[in-house]
């Protein structure tokens, strides 16, 4: 075995049942609320309170993919806020911005 | 505020003067973390004027029973998509779509397998995960391109619309077949220039996606990261590939469900 010294030892350690089982949880919970957001989409009136509706589904999804599997929740507070905080201005121009498509198609369609 | 929780032997002003990591995660780590919240930014430019142009249009009231492809209103998005493959003609609606958003959901969780036994040096199980991953990746572009396909090539019924001729100078009535940057049957024109641009931006961010995940196999198959000690790359990578998902899942909401 010449070629041992240069294979790295690699201590293999065996799967983390408690980790791997949280995870496919947290994959249960995404697909359950997609298929909840499938039936809101074909039993609800079209209208404000069904566009929240998957507004705030929508958020927990995001809410479990950021945290959960990207391990955001995870890291160092400063890392979390520094991700998070920027957001607001998405959130702000999204309001701006939709409320500003709504009066354009006052003026329009008058 | 002398001693932070942080490291004990670290006051505040050593664990921003160097050599240690204030934020508890390596370069490369931030710096993904970085780019994929410029990405958010840019993603969301996007999504945030489909949303100006969409909430200017008039939506349509009525029956969805009795709803019919017109240029003066937004469409019903189950309207549009509803057509799955092999099954021509079954009007099934968001059901396609919603596959694919199963698919990119599984993907990503193939994926926090692998880095789950990165963190183990399990390189067997590494492998073992990053190709569903990119078995997943390689499927969801694939059902895109059928959705493309079908949404370009249009229904059997065409729709008749207000088309300006420029040799004559005139609006014609005539047949519109599917929607490209030019006409739309479905719609507004920008109902179609929206989707081509949001589920095309995305459908990029898949390829290289999966472009990226290959090269992470490539890497683990060929033991790069057992000889460097830690598969933190893979980490990075997935970071990258969770963020392409989190973007479906607005894509998916905004696009197909409001």
């Amino acid at each position: 075995m010449a070629h041992a010294s240069h294979e790295p030892q690699v201590v293999v350690l065996p799967p983390n049942k408690e980790k791997i089982k949280k995870l496919w949880t947290v994959a249960g919970i995404l697909l359950f609320v997609t298929v909840i957001e499938f039936i809101i989409a074909f039993t609800m009136d079209s209208g404000v309170l069904k566009t929240t509706t998957f507004v705030l589904l929508t958020i927990v999804k995001a809410g479990y993919i950021v945290g959960e599997f990207m391990h955001l929740k995870y890291e160092a507070k400063i890392l979390f806020w520094s991700i998070l905080i920027p957001m607001v201005f998405v959130i702000w121009m999204l309001v701006a911005f939709v409320y500003e498509g709504l009066k354009i198609g006052e003026v329009n369609f008058l | 505020m002398a001693h932070t929780a942080v490291a004990s032997s670290a006051s505040e002003k050593d664990l921003w003067g160097g050599g240690v990591s204030p934020m508890g995660a390596s370069y490369g780590k931030l710096m993904m973390w970085f780019f994929l919240l410029s990405d958010a930014f840019t993603f969301s430019g996007l999504l945030i004027t489909y949303g100006l142009i969409r909430s200017s249009h008039s939506a349509f009231v009525g029956d969805h029973a009795s709803f019919v492809f017109s240029h003066d209103y937004w469409p019903v998005p189950e309207k549009v998509f509803e057509a799955v493959p092999f099954l021509h003609g079954v009007e099934l609606p968001l059901v396609f779509v919603g596959l694919m958003t199963f698919i990119l959901i599984m993907s990503s969780v193939t994926m926090v397998l692998a880095v789950e036994a990165g963190h183990r040096m399990d390189r067997k199980a590494v492998e073992k995960w990053m190709l569903w991953t990119i078995l997943g990746g390689i499927t969801f572009l694939g059902c895109q391109a059928w959705e493309w396909t079908h949404f370009i090539v249009g229904t059997d019924v065409p729709t008749m619309m207000n088309v300006f001729n420029h040799e004559t100078g005139i609006w014609d009535q005539v047949p519109v077949f599917g929607a490209n940057l030019h006409v739309n049957q479905y719609g507004p024109q920008d109902f179609a220039d929206f989707f081509f641009f949001i589920t095309g931006f995305h459908g990029f961010h898949v390829f290289s996606g999966v472009l990226l995940n290959f090269l992470i196999y490539y890497n683990t198959f060929t033991g790069v990261y057992d000889r460097r000690g830690h598969y933190e790359m893979v980490e990075k990578v997935g970071l990258y590939w969770h963020f392409v998902d989190l973007v479906w899942v607005f894509v998916f909401t905004f696009f197909y469900l409001v």
